[in-house]
Order: C-alpha cells, then structure tokens, then sequence
C-alpha cells in the first residue's frame, strides 16, 4: 500500500505536482496516466525518493517515508532508457542489489538463475547490455529490480522507447508476471491504450493534478469530466453532449422528427468491420459516428444522405468539457480522427 | 568533396613535407645523435648517478602528482557536472587557468607564495623547504597538469547521465558503492587519458620545474632539467642528446598505452 497526500512539487513557477493525494492498494498494478507534464513522473520519483517534495508525505506499507533515501525505501525502479550498468553483464545486472548486500554466493546465484529464467534471459546471461534489444534491456532492467524483492515495483514509462510489437508483447508479459509475483506496482504512461491493457486501476493526472482514480472501466465508462472522457478514448460532440462514436446510432432523418440531431453524412470511411461515418449537424458542428458494417449496409448509407444521429446512452459527463479541453498529447490517433473529420 | 589526382598527390605531399620538418626531422637526428656512438655509449650517459637520480626523481613527482591529480580531478569533474553550486562558472575558468598560464609564470608565482620573504615562506623556517626542494617541483608540476583528468573525465561523466547512479541507489547502493562500482568503472577511459596527459606532461614539464628547482645535477634534477644542464652547463651535447632520446622513450611508451588503451575502449 502505497499512500501519497498532499504532494506538492514546484520547478520554478511550474507546479509538477499541485496538492496530489493518492492511495495505491496493495498487490494492484496502477497506471499513472496523463499528457506530458501532468506531473505523473514527478509523483513516481517522489515515491522512489529520486525527488523530494516541496511539501506533503509519502508512505510505503504504513511507514513514513517522505525524509527516507531511496535505498532505504524497499522499492524496484524501471527507467525509460533502462539504466543499465554498462560495464556489467547481464548476470552481474540482476545480481548488483543482492551483491552490494553481501548475500552468500550460493543464495545470490540461485536467485539470479530464478530470474533470469522469469525473463526469459538464461542464453544471453553473459552478453553486456550493447549485445541486447531493447525489449531484452528492459526485461533485463526489470529482473534486476526485482532481485531484491522490493515492496513495491515502479515503472517510469518503461515501454515508452520500445517499437509498437515490442511494447504490445513485453505489456501482455508485465502483466502476466504482475499476477505471478503480485508485488504492488505503479507504472508511469502517456499511452491510454497502455494503460487501460495492463493496469487494474489508473490514476489520470492533468496539470499537476488527479482528475480521477478508479479502474479502467470506471474511467471510460464513468469519466469524471470532459478532459478524463476525452483522455480515455476518443469523444464526439453530439450537439451540446459528449459521447462515445460507437454509441451514436444513426436513422434515415424523416420529416417528423422525434428527439436526435440532424445532420448530413460528408464522408463514410469503411475500416473492415468498424465503419467510420463522419458527419456535420445543422449548427454546422464535425463529428464523427462509429458504426459496424452491417448498420450502414442496412441504412444503405451514401455521402450527402440526411440522417438523424441520437445516442443510445446519455453522455456520461455532467459538464461540458471547456471548449480548450486538451487533447492527449500521444496515444491520441482517436483524437485525430476527430480533427481529421474537421479538417474535411 | 572530390579532389582532382593533381591536388590530391599536393596536399598528401605537403602534409607529409610537414610532418616531415616539424617532427620526424628533429626526432631523427636526435636519435642519430644518440646513437651515433653506438649503444655502449648511450647506454654509459643514461647511467651516469647523474642521469639516474635524474630519471628517479621524474619518476618520484609522477608518482606524487598522478593520485593527487586522479582524486582532485574526479572530484572536480563530479562537482561539475553533477553539482548545483554557486560558482559553478567560475570554477570552470580556474580549471582551465593552467592552459592559458604560461609555466614560468607559475613558477615565478610559487616563488613569490612559498619562497623567502613570501606569504608562506614561513615554512622554511619550520624546516620545511618549497622552494628549490622536491615540494616546489611537485605543486609546479600538479598546477600544470591539474586540467587534464578534470577535462577527461567531465565529458564522460555528462554522457553516461545520471540514469545508473540513481538505478544504483534504487537498489540499496550507497554513495561510495554507487562510485566504486558504477561510476568509476563507467569514467574508467577518460581517467585512464587523463591519467596518461597528466604523466606525459610531468615528465616534460620544464618551464615552472625549472624555476622552483635548484637544479644540482643528481639532487633535484628532472630529466627535462637534466637535458637542459648537460647542454648548457657542461656543454656536453652527446649527453643532452641521450638523456632527450630516455624522456622520448617514456613518452612512446606513454603514448603506445594510451593508443593501446583507445584500441582496447573501441572494442567494447
């Protein structure tokens, strides 16, 4: 159990962290998600004690930690450029926590053996970190945290310089092994993809501070306000409501009719199954509707066709988001379709 | 760029008519000279009780201004780069200072600072001689040779980044293991250079030794100063010849470890 309150942590007149107040449960794998300079990285070194806070506290397990050195903390960092030791091989990598400990020779060996083997590593124990991918660097990065058995396993976007194949695999394996070892972990990502695959809770921060906290289903399903439902998968404007293109259903726009939004059809993109129909309503406002095959073979739909688009479920946000809502800087393909269909 | 066959056989032409003059030519007669006699007789001059205190005491300041130089010039490259300190500007300038300095300058300052009659001339008094003593050869020299591990092993330092020390902390190393294990062996090249600048030029040192030593021939005689005195004071040429071709000689093999070293760095 990971407790952080009010976290407070300034850069000059940049507030990284401006009164964070999060807990992190036991045994949970949980995201720290949000756009580049929303504090997220801040708040994970401020939990490894890489940073110190301007003011707040920090506990681990119960303890207090805030005033406590990293080595002291009982913690396991992964770095982005995995930080590894250079002039050492992969062996003596993994072996570097247990070996400046002064374990036993024989304990330290068997450990090392038992991770190497949990990443996959045995045949290249000998190589340096130069012979090694870069998927290779990081499982290798990863054993070597959790040769100490920390407390808790901390990931600072640890897939963010890896190619697309790579991340997708070593993801599905960080999550495997998370349901193996269950030590508690928190991982640092810009990506919603990323961080609605692998975690069982995310934390979505923006400008120094939490939007919302909750599972990845609370998230998409329940967004706390426009920048979460915004952040978390991709929005349409649906004349003064937010909500999801796959929950907009389209009709053949009669003459009477009932309540739904009028609009044209202006370009009808077929992605295999998911059929992406953009639109423009009578105020003359873009958005775009995701619909399967099947739906628009039955509406027989065409460009320039008027059509009536209600959704089928109220739109989960209360508020309407501010008409600067910040896109997701990365992650956000979803976000350029919609300025994409804009710029149509 | 391209060059025509014309322009290209005069610039390798002019090139090698350069290095020619200016280094193979002084180096070749040097040796000649040397040899010239036979190796009986170099082997004889660079035997003499002269020569051999001589070639000891260069040994001894290489000795005393290496490690001083390795621990005060990892220190300063660590402050450097690592430290957020005011004055940070200004140490950076001091560092190069000995560069720009010419060396008889330092000499002429150590004398007004530690001679008689200078700001710490007390010493002498207490028994303690600087100045023209083994002392005043050694700050000379370490004042001359202070920029050379500090600017080695800065760039290294910047470009392994901080990333491992702090992945080191994360997993219980200590300050001082972090630095034996991860970042000394991570600077291990560039101190390696530095160290190899730093003896090269304690041995070739001559302008700032010259000033503080007394320069009786087997008592506080460099190699350098050795050379310098044969040639001048006893007007024994074939000696000033021998003892330059021995200086030579260390530089080489000086010179073949670092490039040995480099070949060995490249490999990794």
């Amino acid at each position: 159990m990971i407790t952080v309150s009010h976290a407070r942590k300034a850069f000059g007149e940049f507030r990284a962290l401006d009164d964070v107040s999060l807990d992190i449960p036991e045994g949970s794998l949980t995201a720290l998600l949000g756009p580049s300079g929303s504090g997220k990285s801040t708040l994970l070194r401020a939990i490894a004690g890489l940073d110190d806070l301007d003011s707040g506290v920090v506990m681990i397990g119960g303890a207090d930690v805030t005033r406590v050195v990293p080595q002291k903390r009982g913690i396991g960092f992964v770095f982005q450029h995995y930080a590894a030791f250079k002039h050492m091989t992969v062996r003596d990598n993994i072996a570097f926590g247990l070996s400046i400990r002064h374990r036993p020779k024989a304990e330290i060996q068997r450990r090392v053996d038992e991770l190497l083997q949990v990443v996959g590593l045995e045949v290249f124990q000998n190589r340096y970190p130069a012979q090694l991918s870069g998927g290779q660097r990081q499982r290798m990065a990863l054993a070597r945290a959790l040769a100490v058995d920390p407390k808790v396993l901390l990931l600072d976007e640890p897939f963010g310089a890896l190619d697309a194949k790579v991340r997708a695999d070593l993801r599905a394996w960080l999550r495997r092994l998370h349901d193996e070892v269950h030590v508690t972990t928190v991982l640092v990502t810009h990506d919603q993809e990323e961080a609605l695959d692998v975690a069982d809770r995310i934390a979505l921060l923006h400008q120094g501070r939490i939007e919302q906290v909750g599972s990845p289903d609370d998230l998409y399903d329940r967004p706390a306000n426009g920048f979460v439902m915004s952040f978390l998968g991709s929005v349409s404007r649906l004349g003064d409501q937010l909500v999801r293109p796959h929950d907009i259903v389209l009709q053949r726009s009669t003459g009477a009719d009932r309540d739904g939004v009028r609009a044209t059809v202006t370009r009808i993109v077929r992605l295999g199954f998911e059929v992406r129909v953009e639109l423009r309503d009578d105020a003359g406002g873009e958005f775009t509707a995701q619909l399967t095959r099947g739906d628009v073979d039955a509406l027989s739909l065409r460009e320039g066709d008027a059509v009536l688009a209600r959704t089928v479920r109220p739109s989960p946000v209360a508020d309407t988001p501010p008409a600067d809502a910040p896109a997701p800087e990365l992650g956000a393909e979803l976000v350029d379709e919609v300025r994409v269909a804009v710029a149509h | 760029m391209r060059l025509s066959t014309g322009a290209r056989l005069t610039a390798r032409t002019v090139v090698l008519v350069y290095l020619g003059v200016l280094v193979a030519l002084p180096v070749a007669v040097i040796l000649w000279r040397s040899f010239g006699e036979g190796i009986g007789a170099f082997v004889a001059s660079i035997t003499t009780p002269a020569a051999i205190s001589a070639f000891n005491l260069s040994l001894l300041i290489v000795a005393i201004v290496v490690p001083v130089n390795v621990v005060f010039g990892i220190t300063v490259a660590l402050a450097l780069v690592r430290g957020r300190f005011p004055g940070r500007a200004a140490l950076q300038a001091v560092v190069d200072l000995p560069f720009a300095v010419s060396p008889i300058v330092v000499g002429v300052a150590l004398i007004l600072l530690w001679g008689v009659g200078g700001w710490f001339g007390g010493v002498e008094a207490l028994g303690f001689r600087v100045i023209f003593g083994l002392p005043g050869m050694v700050l000379a020299t370490i004042f001359v040779t202070m920029p050379f591990v500090v600017r080695e092993v800065e760039p290294v330092l910047h470009e392994i980044g901080e990333e491992q020390e702090q992945a080191a902390a994360t997993l219980g190393a200590s300050g001082w293991q972090t630095f034996w294990r991860i970042t000394l062996p991570a600077i291990r090249w560039g101190l390696t250079y530095g160290i190899v600048l730093t003896v090269a030029r304690s041995l070739g040192e001559f302008g700032a030794v010259i000033m503080v030593s007394s320069g009786f021939p087997g008592v506080s005689q460099t190699l350098t100063l050795l050379v310098h005195g044969r040639y001048l004071d006893d007007h024994n040429t074939f000696g000033a010849y021998s003892a330059a071709t021995l200086l030579m000689g260390m530089a080489i093999v000086a010179l073949a470890l670092m490039t040995l070293l480099d070949r060995k760095r490249s490999t990794r």
